[in-house]
């Protein structure tokens, strides 16, 4: 027998060297804010001591996870639409604004309208984030499909501007219809999820919902890069980022393969905007704007157009953005945020995991 | 013997240029076809309008019997069939809703079966399935065939400059060659069912033997554009023949090659007519290769065709000498 001569990556020893990475990041993270958080000089008159800032420090590495995880959910979508067809997808935001008001529709009609009730019943919830999260995720993926089709797809093959202005248009009627419908205050999001189920870890409190949010996180994006490494319609996907025409010629339905793109970046929006209402308690119609502009950002720094990126990016942000709210400056974290941005794209322009242009096609 | 393909009287223009000017071509079933022509004949343009890509601006293709790229007719009625039922719907609602019923729930009712309408018919205008298409069809509304659609009639092709998907490995671009053969859902993709994974299979051992085929045995894992040249053209033959066609299009598959490349190839090409009963249209500079394996040689000049028949007959018409050398002078 001739041995293949081919030295092909192992998945799992791949996996697990992502997982390694993961892991040492985060226990890096949380040393670097253990140490911080005792500075009196960074943290002014707040500096804690030991223990407690230890407990904080874990509790505060948590919430970066979820918040993280929220932006990476967002982002995928972004990172998809312009992977396979170079749109900037600005209506994104506003399609996860949807989803989180979907949601509260959903849970309140499930749950009756009392928000903040405190309920344990993990049977029942467990039923009431299911039925949610199969409601509105094919809800927002076919809003995004429809998007697609009457305001994309018509100027497909034509100039790149041209849906790029038709996708602010789009960010703005969906917008000003949530406006017109919900009006423009805080939505209150019924606390299905109890915020004071937590699990005592020494002298930090570990939110069961924070947890919740990046395994819910962490699961949908395992399954998406399984869809597009290992099936049909995911080699389908990838060909056509690569070059339409030829993957049009080899029998992809260029078409489909680009609504399917909507419908899954679409679906993970709505995911998001679940998960969104559980961990923040409220919605606004504006909501869409700000959550877009950070997961774009991260879509960005992660180099846009690939999916593991659009991930990376997502928790980057989160961390950036927890690091200066837990050490008292959370009026400054976006400013951190966007400074980190431009530095990651001065000295590599494509993003941290982004290829060369010359790369694709 | 019946033909494969039957271009009748196509032309083609791009504003004012006539890029191919009523050409009546065809192809029989079994054999190799070559389509030769000095630069700008418009060979490439015939080859793209075969292929898909453009629809011509007068005539038709007949492959295996079927109107390809028939006249697009009332194509622009689609998206109205679609809004129909919704707006019937939507517009009995709102007159039971002015006729100032009491009845929320009628209204209610009317208002869900709106949307759900909308809906539907934006998955099925979306998913397109082949009965829907049928339907269309019978009332006069349908489309020219798009490059996809040839495929799934069984239409091959590689390119001219090599368009392998540069970063994803030999056997997946074989794999996504065979994308329109496959029938797996993304519904089973999500849940990974035995159908799924039974295809996947299947379909890795067939891309492994078409891999073989082309001489790139034990060379799937490797990622296309780490292939050298000669290799990245034969895995576009591979790609090619994955979505099992009856006809085979080669743009100058020697392009760039060495003699000895260029040999292979030819006995390669020749082994496809023999071993898989393929159908080539072959366009080519080399006119060793042409020569030696055409059974017909169609000449193309200023889109127009100056010359068709066997090897012999083509090198010998003044014509085509005309064409590739310029007139001699008086």
């Amino acid at each position: 027998m001739t041995t293949v001569a081919v030295a092909r990556r192992s998945p799992l020893n791949r996996a697990a060297r992502i997982v390694a990475f993961a892991v040492i990041a985060i226990v890096l993270y949380d040393i670097v804010l253990f140490v911080a958080l005792q500075q009196s000089w960074l943290t002014g008159s707040k500096a804690l001591t030991g223990d407690h800032a230890f407990g904080v420090a874990i509790q505060q590495t948590i919430n970066a996870l979820s918040i993280g995880a929220i932006y990476a959910l967002i982002a995928l979508g972004y990172t998809m639409v312009y992977g396979i067809i170079e749109l900037i997808n600005f209506a994104h935001g506003d399609v996860f604004m949807v989803g989180a008001f979907l949601s509260i529709l959903v849970t309140a009609g499930i749950f009756g309208q009392i928000p903040g009730a405190d309920i344990t019943n993990i049977p029942f919830l467990i039923l009431v984030l299911t039925v949610a999260l199969l409601l509105v995720m094919p809800a927002t993926g076919l809003l995004n499909l429809t998007i697609e089709r009457i305001f994309y797809r018509p100027f497909r093959g034509g100039s790149r501007l041209a849906p790029l202005i038709t996708a602010v248009g789009v960010s703005f009627i969906l917008q000003n219809v949530a406006l017109v419908v919900v009006g423009s205050g805080d939505r209150a999001a019924p606390q299905v999820f109890p915020l004071n189920w937590q699990i005592p870890i020494g002298d930090a409190k570990i939110s069961v919902l924070s947890i919740f949010i990046f395994v819910l996180a962490v699961g949908l994006m395992l399954a998406l890069n399984t869809f597009v490494n290992r099936t049909r319609l995911g080699r389908a996907m990838r060909a056509t980022a690569q070059d339409q025409q030829a993957a049009s010629l080899m029998g992809v339905d260029l078409n489909q393969t680009i609504a399917l793109t909507f419908l899954l970046g679409g679906a993970l929006a709505g995911a998001a905007g679940v998960v969104w209402g559980l961990r923040f308690g409220f919605v606004r119609q504006d909501l869409g704007f700000n959550a877009g502009l950070k997961a774009f950002t991260s879509a960005v720094l992660g180099g846009i157009g690939n999916i593991n990126g659009a991930a990376l990016g997502g928790f980057f942000i989160g961390f950036t953005e927890n690091l200066a709210s837990a050490l008292g400056y959370s009026r400054w974290s976006e400013f951190l945020v966007f400074l980190i941005l431009t530095f990651v794209l001065i000295f590599r322009p494509t993003g941290i995991l982004g290829q060369q242009l010359g790369d694709r096609a | 013997m019946t033909d494969v393909l039957h271009a009748k009287n196509v032309t083609k223009r791009f504003g004012g240029l006539v890029a191919v000017h009523d050409i009546d071509f065809t192809i029989p079933e079994g054999s190799i076809v070559s389509l030769i022509g000095p630069n700008g004949a418009g060979k490439t343009t015939f080859f793209n309008i075969i292929a898909g890509i453009y629809d011509p601006s007068a005539g038709s293709i007949e492959f295996r019997g079927r109107d390809m790229i028939a006249k697009a007719r009332r194509a622009w009625m689609e998206p109205i069939a679609w809004l129909l039922p919704p707006a019937v719907l939507g517009a009995i609602t709102l007159a039971v809703a002015e006729s100032g019923t009491k009845n929320q729930t009628v209204l209610a009712l009317g208002l869900t079966a709106t949307i759900l309408a909308l809906l539907a018919s934006m998955v099925i205008g979306v998913s397109r399935p082949p009965a829907y298409q049928r339907f269309m069809f019978r009332f006069g509304i349908f489309r020219s065939a798009r490059p996809n659609d040839m495929v799934v009639a069984g239409l091959g092709r590689t390119f001219q400059n090599i368009r392998l998907f540069a970063n994803m490995t030999a056997m997946d671009n074989v794999l996504v060659g065979m994308h329109s053969r496959l029938k797996t859902t993304w519904i089973d993709a999500l849940l990974s069912t035995p159908r799924d994974r039974r295809e996947e299979k299947t379909s890795r051992v067939r891309a492994n033997e078409l891999l073989t085929l082309v001489g790139l045995k034990g060379r799937g894992g490797v990622v296309a554009k780490n292939l050298p040249y000669g290799d990245q053209r034969r895995l576009e033959i591979a790609r090619a023949l994955a979505s099992d066609p009856a006809l085979l299009l080669l743009d100058e598959p020697t392009a760039g090659m060495n003699p000895r490349e260029t040999a292979e190839l030819t006995v390669l090409i020749g082994r496809l007519r023999s071993e898989l009963g393929l159908t080539v249209l072959l366009i080519e500079h080399d006119m060793r290769v042409v020569m030696g394996i055409s059974d017909r040689v169609t000449v193309l000049d200023h889109g127009e065709r100056i010359a068709e028949g066997t090897p012999d007959e083509v090198r010998r018409n003044p014509k085509v000498i005309e064409a590739y050398l310029g007139t001699p002078p008086a």
